[in-house]
């Protein structure tokens, strides 16, 4: 049987990308359209990897998970009321600044030094989660700066499934070119773990895991410790945004395959 | 934490809930909630050692307070509002409208009564007469835009040092205080399907169940709802929500007493082109408009900051016709010369719209029970004579919680008698009930033609509610004017049958072909702001509906579906969730549901001679802008 795992996830929040989104360049920055005003999720991505923890957590007896997640701290108070109903998790809130434009490097050793503190924290039983990609307008680094920041050499990106063995190894699927996933083999803890998008679906609204959450959230986020990120030097000279477009079409009778042909045919007569 | 057997419904097998005690379990998180929440959380932070909020159900905790609320976020799911802010603002005296989002004071108030510039409009014969005499001395009068401004607007209108808001902006910025206190706890996406009854008292909840198919039958992932047990409910679920009807079945409503008036509130949320100076809207300014798109439709502009704008209309109950319909009506709405001068070349924000219950005091249901008490709109607490509702509805929340922490001091239960002598006193000795008083027959002309509505609304309004028009409200059922009567179409018979029939066999809905047959002219879409009902739906409503819980809107008895020509559950549909089915009974998608309601009252006929055809039950998803 594994060892019990102390599996810290790191998740920032993002404006609801239901909502409207619109870029801005103020005299901070870059950023969003009345981003203050936006209702906030959990990164996606980050996401994905908080309920593989919880997962992982459950099935190796004794474990524990955290959620180090930066924001401001009424955005992050809103996302919990959400996201506190999914899965048991302890949360460590940092009070910093909303967006992703924030230095990546800044961002890390505020979140490497908060994890460091974690009273309880085994650093040799550590699995380090995070999204591979963020919603953040991050650059997507910051997983692997803490990793580094906190000693763990062992990382993997684009994780999609996580094989726990009784002598503490562990299998790991990560995404590579062609759809297909690269097999590794790790000798065993610590190490990080960027999550794809996992295999499991999202967690219904459990009212008595969000009765037991909350009993620590709102104390946690009470006492959120203020960062400032310093910027490095980092300066925007421009920004675009990724060309897109939408066509909206409500199917209810395609058959999935129907549907796949016309994808199919779309993309290849752009 | 337990495990207990309680019947979700009867026509459910029982399944095994857990079972959850708290003190307060609340349901629905709207401005009644929130007054709630406020002033329950003000009295208990200011005396946090006070034995009063000790946990009576978890012995050595605090007072256990929870709030479900069914939409995915507690700023989705709402409409916004111009109000008086009188209860909100002695809730916060120093509010400075610039904390909240989309928020603003009110600086000036028209109203408009907008002529039909298309001709399509169903206007009587004195209403046209009326027309001509504007058209013919609009020099004089001052007509523009084919739109009359009253020179005076009667008092019982005004809402002078009110406050423009987003409902949803306002909902988050009041939840962000509440769980910034960590005294309470509230849930989004969480719906209640039914009260837990011992004979007529309530004693808690019992969450909706998740992982079932469309009719509700669990699946393989199936996970009974909690049911949570509470010495006090406190429902705020608003005028169609799941507990609050429960209530109504089982309790009936007082003597007298009737919901029969309601009204389709729809509205976009317009971002406006940055016009040259003079040609702007300022921050503040308040619209009302009646007379267009058609005489029983008002309608209303007001204006938010950074060059925002809320505008929508209310489709009545007593519009009998077929064609109550409101999407179409409001891109019809929107394109009158004397809004479009400013609305053109603007962006679609958000949309969204939901039910009303205009019965006001003829539609109080009992406030209290043993066990339980209800706030907000769903407690007949909505002004149909000030169009107000928001404060009101915050209002009666702070009037209950003062009566919760009087009863918590004392040591008393939440009994009827404990809650009337408490809540229900407050609530009647104070603005709300002498408002409501004044207001009560303020809508009996209506249903007789507009004009006379607004003699007896004006009437009622002027004289403080001392006289107003003798009159009865019939039932909702009752006021869809029956298709085969041949009033309702305003086209020739044959022209209707064969409408009619198009409609039966799948093809263009009958309000939707009325309307065009009538001479409305079809929308151009632009893209922007004109888009198709589908394209509101996910751009500017952003609707959404989490896998797993059961239909909420269910045809009792389909057979009465099929011969049924009006089929106004169809016309309107804010979401055209409810569509012609192949088998001609109406087919639902909840994926496209905005949980309006509408289709509770929108139902001519009845299996049992009581309720409507249509249940419309807890469900989950819905709208997720938080602009509205």
């Amino acid at each position: 049987m594994a060892h019990a795992l102390h599996i810290v996830v790191c998740a920032g929040v993002v404006p609801d990308p239901l909502q409207t989104l619109e870029p801005v360049t103020g005299p901070n920055g870059p950023g969003l359209k009345n981003e203050m005003v936006l209702p906030a999720v959990l990164d996606p991505w980050a996401a994905c990897a908080l309920y593989e923890a919880a997962h992982l957590a459950t099935a190796v007896p004794g474990s524990k998970v955290w959620l180090v997640s930066l924001g401001p701290k009424a955005k992050l108070q809103q996302v919990m009321m959400t996201a506190g109903q999914k899965v048991s998790f302890e949360l460590v809130p940092i009070d910093g600044p909303i967006g992703g434009f924030s230095d990546a490097h800044s961002t890390a050793a505020a979140l490497a030094e908060a994890i460091a503190l974690l009273p309880g924290l085994e650093r040799e039983h550590l699995l380090l989660f995070g999204g591979w990609e963020s919603a953040t307008r991050g650059a997507g680094i910051t997983l692997q700066l803490v990793g580094e920041r906190l000693g763990i050499t062992e990382q993997f990106q684009g994780v999609d499934q996580i094989a726990m063995r009784d002598d503490g190894s562990f299998e790991v699927l990560e995404r590579v070119e062609g759809g297909k996933h690269q097999v590794s083999v790790c000798a065993g803890t610590p190490a990080v773990l960027g999550w794809a998008t996992g295999n499991l679906p999202e967690p219904r609204n459990n009212p008595q895991i969000g009765m037991q959450n909350m009993r620590a959230i709102m104390p946690a986020l009470q006492k959120a410790k203020p960062v400032t990120l310093a910027a490095n030097g980092l300066r925007y000279a421009a920004l675009s945004l990724p060309k897109q477009q939408r066509e909206t079409r409500l199917e209810k009778n395609l058959s999935p395959d129907e549907i796949a042909q016309e994808l199919v045919d779309w993309m290849t007569a752009e | 934490m337990s495990v207990d057997t309680i019947a979700a419904d009867a026509s459910a097998a029982a399944p095994e809930r857990p079972t959850m005690e708290v003190d307060i379990a609340c349901v629905g998180f709207g401005p009644a909630m929130g007054g709630f929440l406020t002033t329950l959380t003000r009295a208990w932070s200011e005396h946090p050692d006070d034995p009063a909020f000790a946990s009576k159900v978890a012995l050595g905790m605090p007072l256990q307070v929870v709030c479900y609320e069914r939409a995915d976020d507690i700023s989705a799911g709402v409409s916004g509002v111009v109000t008086r802010g009188k209860g909100i603002r002695a809730s916060f005296p120093s509010l400075n409208p610039a904390e909240i989002p989309m928020a603003a004071s009110i600086t000036t108030e028209r109203v408009l009564y907008l002529l039909d510039p298309i001709g399509a409009s169903r206007r009587s014969f004195a209403l046209r007469a009326g027309d001509s005499v504007l058209r013919g001395l609009g020099g004089l009068l001052g007509v523009k835009d084919h739109a009359f401004e009253l020179p005076w607007t009667p008092g019982f209108l005004h809402k002078h040092g009110g406050l423009v808001l987003s409902l949803g902006q306002f909902n988050q910025w009041v939840g962000s205080q509440l769980m910034a206190s960590g005294l309470v706890q509230i849930w989004p996406g969480t719906p209640v399907s039914s009260p837990i009854f011992a004979g007529d008292a309530v004693q808690g909840l019992n969450l909706a169940d998740q992982g079932v198919d469309r009719s509700g039958a669990p699946t393989t992932d199936f996970m009974a709802g909690m049911a949570v047990r509470a010495p006090l409910t406190v429902v705020g679920d608003g005028p169609v929500g799941a507990i609050g009807q429960a209530l109504d079945q089982r309790l009936g409503l007082p003597p007298g007493h009737a919901q029969s008036e309601w009204a389709l509130g729809m509205k976009m949320v317009i971002e406006l082109p940055d016009s040259p100076e003079g040609n702007q809207l300022k921050p503040g300014t308040v619209w009302h408009t009646f007379g267009y798109p058609e005489p029983e439709i008002f309608g209303f502009l007001y204006v938010h900051p950074d060059r925002l704008v809320s505008v929508g209309i209310f489709v009545p109950s007593w519009m009998g016709d077929p064609s109550r319909t409101a999407y179409r009506y409001l891109q019809h709405y929107i394109q009158h010369p004397a809004l479009w001068r400013y609305l053109k070349d603007g962006t679609l924000r958000s949309w969204g719209a939901k039910s009303l219950q205009e019965s006001g005091k003829h539609g109080e249901p009992f406030l209290t029970g043993d066990g339980f008490a209800r706030i907000g709109e769903g407690s007949g607490s909505t002004n149909m004579l000030t169009g107000s509702g928001v404060d009101e509805a915050w209002t009666t929340g702070v009037q209950l919680a003062d009566a919760v922490v009087e009863l918590l001091r004392d040591g008393k239960p939440f009994s009827r008698q404990n809650l009337a002598a408490t809540y229900e006193a407050r609530r009647r000795a104070s603005w709300i009930e002498r408002e409501a008083d004044a207001a009560k027959n303020a809508r009996n002309g209506f249903h007789r033609g507009m004009v006379r509505g607004m003699f007896g609304m004006a009437l009622a309004g002027l004289s403080r509610g001392r006289l107003d028009l003798v009159g009865g409200v019939p039932s909702a059922r009752e006021q869809i004017r029956p298709f085969a009567s041949g009033k309702a179409a305003g086209v020739d018979a044959e022209q209707a049958e064969q409408l009619a029939r198009n409609a039966r066999t799948g093809g263009r809905p009958l309000h939707d072909a009325l309307m065009t047959a009538r001479g409305w002219p079809e929308i151009e879409l632009d893209g922007r702001l004109l888009v198709t009902q589908q394209d509101a739906l996910l751009i500017g409503g952003k609707v959404q509906a989490m896998p797993g819980f059961a239909d909420h809107v269910v045809f009792r008895d389909p057979h009465l579906c099929v011969p049924c020509a009006e089929k106004t559950c169809i016309a309107l549909c804010s979401g055209q969730a409810i569509t012609q089915g192949a088998d001609g009974v109406p087919a639902f998608e909840r994926e496209k549901c905005v949980h309006c309601g509408a289709c509770l009252w929108n139902c001519a006929h009845s299996p049992d001679g009581v309720g409507a055809n249509i249940e419309f039950r807890a469900g989950a998803g819905g709208l997720h802008s938080a602009e509205n």
